[in-house]
């Protein structure tokens, strides 16, 4: 971490010597995003080119779950961060609260062009995955499930399932289960989501917690098949796992960037939110990582190739098959509830 | 002598009555005094489930845990000084390996495809994997294999300071072995299960890499309770009060141990 965070630090201060005055090169930002893999990957395609072109250097942090910092930083009036890279809902939830910033669209023309589904008044989409299917190639050699009804189905697919231990996603999965269409989610109806998961509930074998524990129960066999984030899944099945996934029904989730209110740098935050988005940049992303660009632009600059392109989350086609998940809802009380009322679902 | 100690106390001050006052508070107070967060804990059936659960599992392993402790540290007592010495080192030497990868190593023993489960059906003694892991069955065997060295160094600790005597003189009074062991030996070890079943207890009540790892999502004890408040719903109240109520339960057991021994003795000290 050290090291790569040094270095994009000396690109960043290569650049500013190289670009700007002397005055530019004190700007600076601290930008927080989940760590590992990601963070490299966003790093090289993202982070070290934004910094040289703006001039600014930028410095890292990295935290798995930036909410209970976001709130206490803000909360004690003095954060020591600019811009986090978190799931979407903590930014619209941290609006609400006086904790994120309110974003001035006319100095993010990146941003502003973007769809509108893809940004609220706190947040641009900074980058896609998804909760997918996914299964073993060995339980399933042909005529694998293909849709969240066929995950219920569990007499004409035989196996042990896992599914994540939280309601985003799963309650989206459940109603599509139940015959509701990917475009007619939201509202959710949260009563007969918790009544198709009741269905399914003796037949979870386990209800992970951490991308790396579904991750591990799909490599180990633990599982049949699981809802999990493609990303991981094709990490496994590069490792030589003999595992698969589909995005048909697919939950397209994002993660946003925001600006912590009272950011020390404010104005710098917002031009490096703006180059973050800038579709190049974002075209980089893939590049490096499984993960769809957070703009959708980035597929019209030819960075992408199409049969790269047709592996990832955004990508139109893919978008299509799936449903794009509300943060807007979950945020809302009646998400709120639902949320809360996973714990005793899981706990009965 | 208070000069002499005022940096301890200052470092007390800082790191432990600071942070748990500071959690105190946040428990009771959110825009104005409430006891919201409390009525929460003792009323809804989540929490009462997860405080139920995890007295449930922490008694299950201090059970267990005694079971296989007793006649370990009995073992490493009763035999010469070099053979003791390395029957300990056994019982502390998984100490020096990190609880995340002990974690692990269980899940590779008891999964579907785990060491465990493979062996069995190579001795054709299961024809279908045995759901040994991802459930409290799991997170127990676990658990009792970490927290095993607290409940065996007590009693090895107190089992020492019983005088060979008192045995001999039994034996010369014409008792069998097993009529000493019941009638002097295991009287005067008591302090010492009392002193490992305590810790392991409340070490047990803490517990949350293991059950959240090998639970399989349904193990949810209390500690879990508290991250997930704070993760998950965004209750840093409610997160604080669940913390605040097991710290006093913690505090109470400790309390109802004291009067039956000093607890410098549960706390390691002679």
């Amino acid at each position: 971490m050290t090291m790569k965070r040094n270095f994009g630090l000396g690109c960043a201060l290569l650049g500013a010597i190289g670009l700007t005055s002397a005055a530019d090169a004190a700007e600076q930002i601290t930008f927080v995003s989940q760590g590992g893999a990601y963070q490299q990957a966003q790093t090289a395609a993202i982070l070290d080119p934004s910094a040289k072109k703006l001039g600014i250097t930028i410095n890292q942090d990295s935290i798995p779950d930036a909410w209970p910092a976001i709130k206490t930083q803000v909360g004690s009036g003095k954060p020591i961060w600019d811009v986090v890279d978190t799931p979407t809902g903590n930014c619209l939830r941290g609006g609400e609260q006086g904790l994120i910033e309110k974003l001035d669209f006319s100095k993010i023309p990146n941003g502003a062009a973007m769809p509108e589904a893809y940004r609220s008044p706190y947040s641009v989409s900074y980058e896609f995955y998804s909760s997918v299917l996914s299964y073993s190639q060995k339980t399933f050699p042909k005529d694998a499930p293909n849709s969240w009804a066929d995950f219920w189905d569990v007499k004409k697919f035989p196996g042990r399932r896992a599914l994540r231990n939280h309601p985003f996603a799963t309650l989206e999965a459940a109603l599509m289960a139940d015959g509701v269409a990917p475009d007619k989610l939201y509202p959710l109806d949260v009563d007969r989501a918790f009544r198709k998961l009741e269905e399914i509930k003796p037949h979870i074998t386990v209800w992970w917690t951490s991308g790396a524990q579904s991750a591990q129960l799909l490599n180990d066999g633990e599982v049949d098949m699981e809802m999990a984030w493609n990303g991981r899944v094709s990490a496994v099945a590069k490792e030589g796992a003999k595992v698969s996934f589909t995005y048909n029904q697919g939950i397209l989730q994002s993660t946003s960037l925001c600006i912590l209110k009272g950011a020390p740098n404010l104005e710098t935050a917002v031009r490096f939110l703006n180059e973050a988005v800038d579709p190049v940049h974002q075209a980089n992303l893939p590049l490096h990582i499984d993960y769809g660009p957070g703009n959708p632009r980035a597929f019209e600059t030819g960075v992408i190739k199409p049969e790269r392109a047709a592996q990832l989350p955004s990508e139109p086609a893919n978008a299509a098959k799936q449903a794009l998940m509300s943060y807007a809802w979950w945020s809302s009380p009646a998400g709120e509830a639902a949320e809360k009322r996973w714990a005793s679902f899981m706990q009965k | 002598m208070l000069a002499l100690v005022s940096p301890a106390l200052l470092v007390i001050l800082a790191l432990i009555v600071l942070p748990v006052g500071w959690l105190a508070w946040q428990s009771i107070y959110h825009d104005g005094f409430t006891l919201e967060n409390y009525r929460r804990v003792f009323t809804e059936d989540v929490y009462w489930r997860s405080f139920a659960l995890t007295f449930e599992i922490s008694l299950a392993v201090t059970v267990i845990a005694l079971l296989l402790g007793y006649p370990v540290a009995y073992l490493a007592n009763s035999v010469p000084k070099g053979w003791s010495i390395l029957i300990l080192s056994l019982v502390v030497l998984p100490f020096w390996t990190s609880v995340l990868v002990r974690a692990y190593a269980w899940l590779a023993l008891l999964q579907r495809t785990g060491v465990i489960n493979q062996f069995l059906r190579y001795l054709d003694v299961i024809s279908e994997p045995l759901a040994l892991v991802h459930n409290t069955f799991g997170t127990v065997v676990a658990t009792v294999h970490i927290l095993l060295p607290f409940m065996v160094l007590p009693l090895y600790a107190t089992m020492q300071k019983i005088p060979n005597d008192l045995m001999q003189a039994g034996a010369s009074l014409g008792a069998s072995p097993s009529l000493t062991f019941m009638r002097v030996f295991l009287p005067l070890s008591l302090p010492g299960v009392l002193a490992g079943c305590t810790m392991v207890f409340v070490l047990c009540l803490g517990f949350y890499i293991t059950p959240e790892l090998l639970g399989g999502g349904r193990t949810v004890m209390v500690s879990m309770l508290v991250s997930r408040n704070v993760e998950l719903y965004n209750q840093f109240g409610a997160a604080s009060a669940v913390a605040v109520v097991l710290l006093l339960s913690v505090l109470a057991i400790f309390f109802v141990v004291s009067r039956f021994i000093s607890l410098d003795r549960v706390l390691g000290q002679k």
